[in-house]
């Protein structure tokens, strides 16, 4: 090394500035973050800000917009059908996101199990997850259809009901069937991450508890649920935030109806902004999110803290 | 506390039997080792003791009740595993009193019975801890402790010393013989090192691919190896084996490789010209002038005792030395073993003869 050392040290005096500023930690550096800084800028960091700004103008699609200041969220706090928005998405959220958490835990201790056909079961579990949206959604459209939906087929064959189930023509029908295709959806990404999350419990604890005497709702109550409690944390924040932004599955089984009852605040957006055209009220609708997001961000980031029974260090 | 009847035990998983036939009693209070290489089967016997694994055949009676279809919580035993299985997210005191709040015992006796199970251990000052936070010593002493609290019929240990540095290892074990000859608890201990064994039993068994090779104390097997695979295994460094055949004529020696020539105290009946191993502790080895050529090619001084390993017979032997000699690599010495305390053991069964 030391004979090797002295040449490349004389080289260095000797070449341009550079060249000598790529031997810079500092420099260097900076220069393997410049790809990652322009990605963010140019795909988030700008995009949010012309957000923002469109917000506080009266753009209008095909001619430039003047500051209007807030002008926009004053009008749309008077809008019925954006406070409805507001209802609908906060019962979307809240309702998917419960049973989601339900149906994914119990579908994850099931999966946990010795079970026949394990590797098999799995795969299907994670079907609707791999399946792309907009076909999963189109599906469900038909499943919902008011002619020829195979639900109240096989309801009305069974002799359960006379007529057909009129799904997405109601209001509370149609917002319980997008609340139950976006369940359907995302089930298996809760699923598959506290499966992963239960196997990181190591099984001497349950043999441990179990010499110690616990019943299987004890070790569920005093093992598995405490040891769980970090990855449900980071599961539900993900899931709340998917469920919250969701827009394909709406935009494509019902575009809102009817009578606005499932427009959530994006395709409340995304229709007054393209559709309708005043593109300065529809971001004026999708800053209005904002706010719930940070609070759901908030809200996981206090829970996500490391419980104390995490933190390692001897004192 | 209680005695332990192990009677005929076989374990199949699957079509794979794991255990042959173990039988093994236990009297109360007694300190028992399992002992035997990876894979022999002493973890799995440990674990069916314990309620965790399934009985195939056989029985296993703790006290006078048959335990094979008993449910783990209702064996009264308490076990200490290998990576200690502390609950993560409750404090050293609340990982000892887990079991008495499952029966719904009140604060007042699970903290009197937690703080005197500390005080044994040494562990009052960390109860508030987690398990994160203690070092490995540390942790396997609220194992124990978690066990101790339980006040159960039979200790069940496996491999609780495995994830130690050596030093903690030695002091560890001291610690728990002493804790059992304070608190008398029928003991049930599974190790694959035969010093911990050696050192903690009251009774050895040593076990290879499911089945008992031997039970007894610790000197007993060492003494009177039954046969070659307990001869090997019990004892650090291990014992010296040496092919051959017993000659009889007027004195009974033993003619091993390459002719080498070694006492034997008395020939067995019958047996001259019979093939057998020669079996040799290092530390019956002596220096002196009527013993065996032997040629030294590694000398490991410890301090306490000198490891000679020497060419006898173009076989390679380990001898052990209290005395300080002077000897180095390539040197000419004559090797004699003791002939009152060597083994004999048949070439074909490694029965000991």
């Amino acid at each position: 090394m030391a004979v090797m050392a002295e040449p490349v040290a004389a080289q260095v005096k000797r070449s341009s500035l550079w060249t000598r500023a790529f031997e810079s930690r500092h420099f260097l550096g900076a220069m393997f973050m410049v790809p990652a800084i322009a990605i963010l800028i140019l795909f988030l960091a700008y995009p949010l800000a012309l957000g923002f700004w469109l917000g506080m103008t009266d753009t209008k699609i095909g001619g430039a917009g003047r500051y209007i200041g807030f002008q926009n969220f004053v009008s749309l706090s008077k809008d019925s059908v954006f406070w409805l928005s507001v209802f609908n998405t906060i019962f979307y959220t809240v309702a998917a996101s419960a049973v989601k958490f339900a149906i994914g835990l119990y579908l994850a201790l099931l999966l946990n199990e010795r079970l026949p056909m394990k590797s098999m079961i799995r795969a299907i579990v994670l079907l609707p997850f791999v399946v792309p949206t907009v076909l999963s959604a189109i599906a469900f459209w038909w499943i919902y259809d008011s002619q020829f939906s195979i639900i109240s087929w096989v309801l009305i064959k069974a002799g359960l009901i006379t007529r057909y189930i009129d799904f997405l023509g109601d209001p509370w029908n149609a917002r319980w069937s997008v609340v139950a295709a976006n369940i359907w959806r995302g089930v298996p990404f809760v699923a598959i991450t506290l499966l992963a999350g239960l196997q990181t419990i190591s099984p001497s604890l349950y043999e441990a508890a179990n010499l110690d005497g616990a019943t299987n709702l004890q070790r569920f109550r005093h093992i598995t649920l405490p040891m769980l409690s970090p990855i449900i944390a980071v599961v539900m924040t993900f899931s709340v935030l998917m469920t919250f932004t969701d827009f394909q599955l709406i935009y494509t089984i019902t575009r809102g109806g009817p009578i606005n009852s499932t427009h959530l605040m994006a395709t409340l957006s995304f229709q007054r902004a393209i559709t309708g055209g005043n593109l300065g009220e529809g971001a004026a609708i999708s800053n209005a999110m904002i706010p719930f997001l940070v609070a759901a961000i908030l809200l996981s980031f206090f829970g996500l803290q490391r419980s104390r029974w995490q933190q390692g260090g001897r004192d | 506390m209680s005695s332990v009847q192990i009677r005929d035990v076989r374990k199949s998983f699957g079509n794979f039997e794991v255990l042959h036939g173990v039988s093994i009693p236990i009297e109360d209070g007694q300190f028992v080792v399992l002992v035997g290489p990876s894979g022999c089967g002493k973890s799995t016997l440990l674990r069916m003791l314990a309620g965790l694994e399934n009985i195939t055949s056989g029985t296993i009676s703790i006290g006078d009740r048959v335990v094979n279809n008993v449910q783990p919580k209702e064996r009264d035993i308490a076990m200490v595993f290998q990576n200690y299985a502390l609950y993560p997210h409750m404090t050293v005191g609340e990982n000892m009193g887990f079991s008495m709040k499952l029966r719904g015992e009140s604060t007042e006796e699970i903290n009197k019975r937690v703080k005197r199970a500390a005080e044994i251990l040494a562990l009052s000052p960390l109860l508030e801890r987690y398990p994160r936070q203690l070092s490995g010593g540390q942790r396997q002493r609220v194992a124990m402790g978690r066990a101790i609290v339980r006040d159960p019929q039979v200790f069940l240990f496996d491999e609780p010393l495995s994830n130690l540095d050596a030093k903690l290892r030695v002091a560890m074990r001291t610690e728990i013989k002493e804790l059992h000859q304070r608190l008398k608890t029928t003991t049930v201990y599974v190790t694959h090192d035969q010093i911990e064994a050696m050192t903690m039993a009251d009774k050895i068994v040593v076990m290879h691919d499911g089945i008992v090779e031997q039970m007894g104390t610790p000197l007993e097997l060492y003494d009177k190896p039954d046969n070659q695979f307990v001869a090997g295994f019990i004892g650090s460094p291990s014992m010296n084996f040496l092919k051959g055949h017993v000659r009889v004529n007027g004195v009974a020696t033993f003619e091993g490789p390459n002719g080498v020539k070694l006492p034997l105290k008395n020939a067995p009946a019958a047996s001259d010209g019979r093939p057998v191993v020669y079996g040799v502790r290092p530390e019956h080895f002596t220096i002196a002038d009527d013993g065996a050529d032997a040629e030294i090619v590694v000398v490991e001084p410890t301090g306490s005792e000198t490891q000679v390993f020497a060419k006898l017979g173009g076989e390679q032997v380990v001898a052990v030395f209290r005395e300080r000699h002077q000897f180095n690599p390539g040197d000419k010495v004559k090797l004699k073993p003791d002939p009152s305390v060597i083994h004999l053991f048949d070439e074909a069964t490694g029965k000991r003869v």
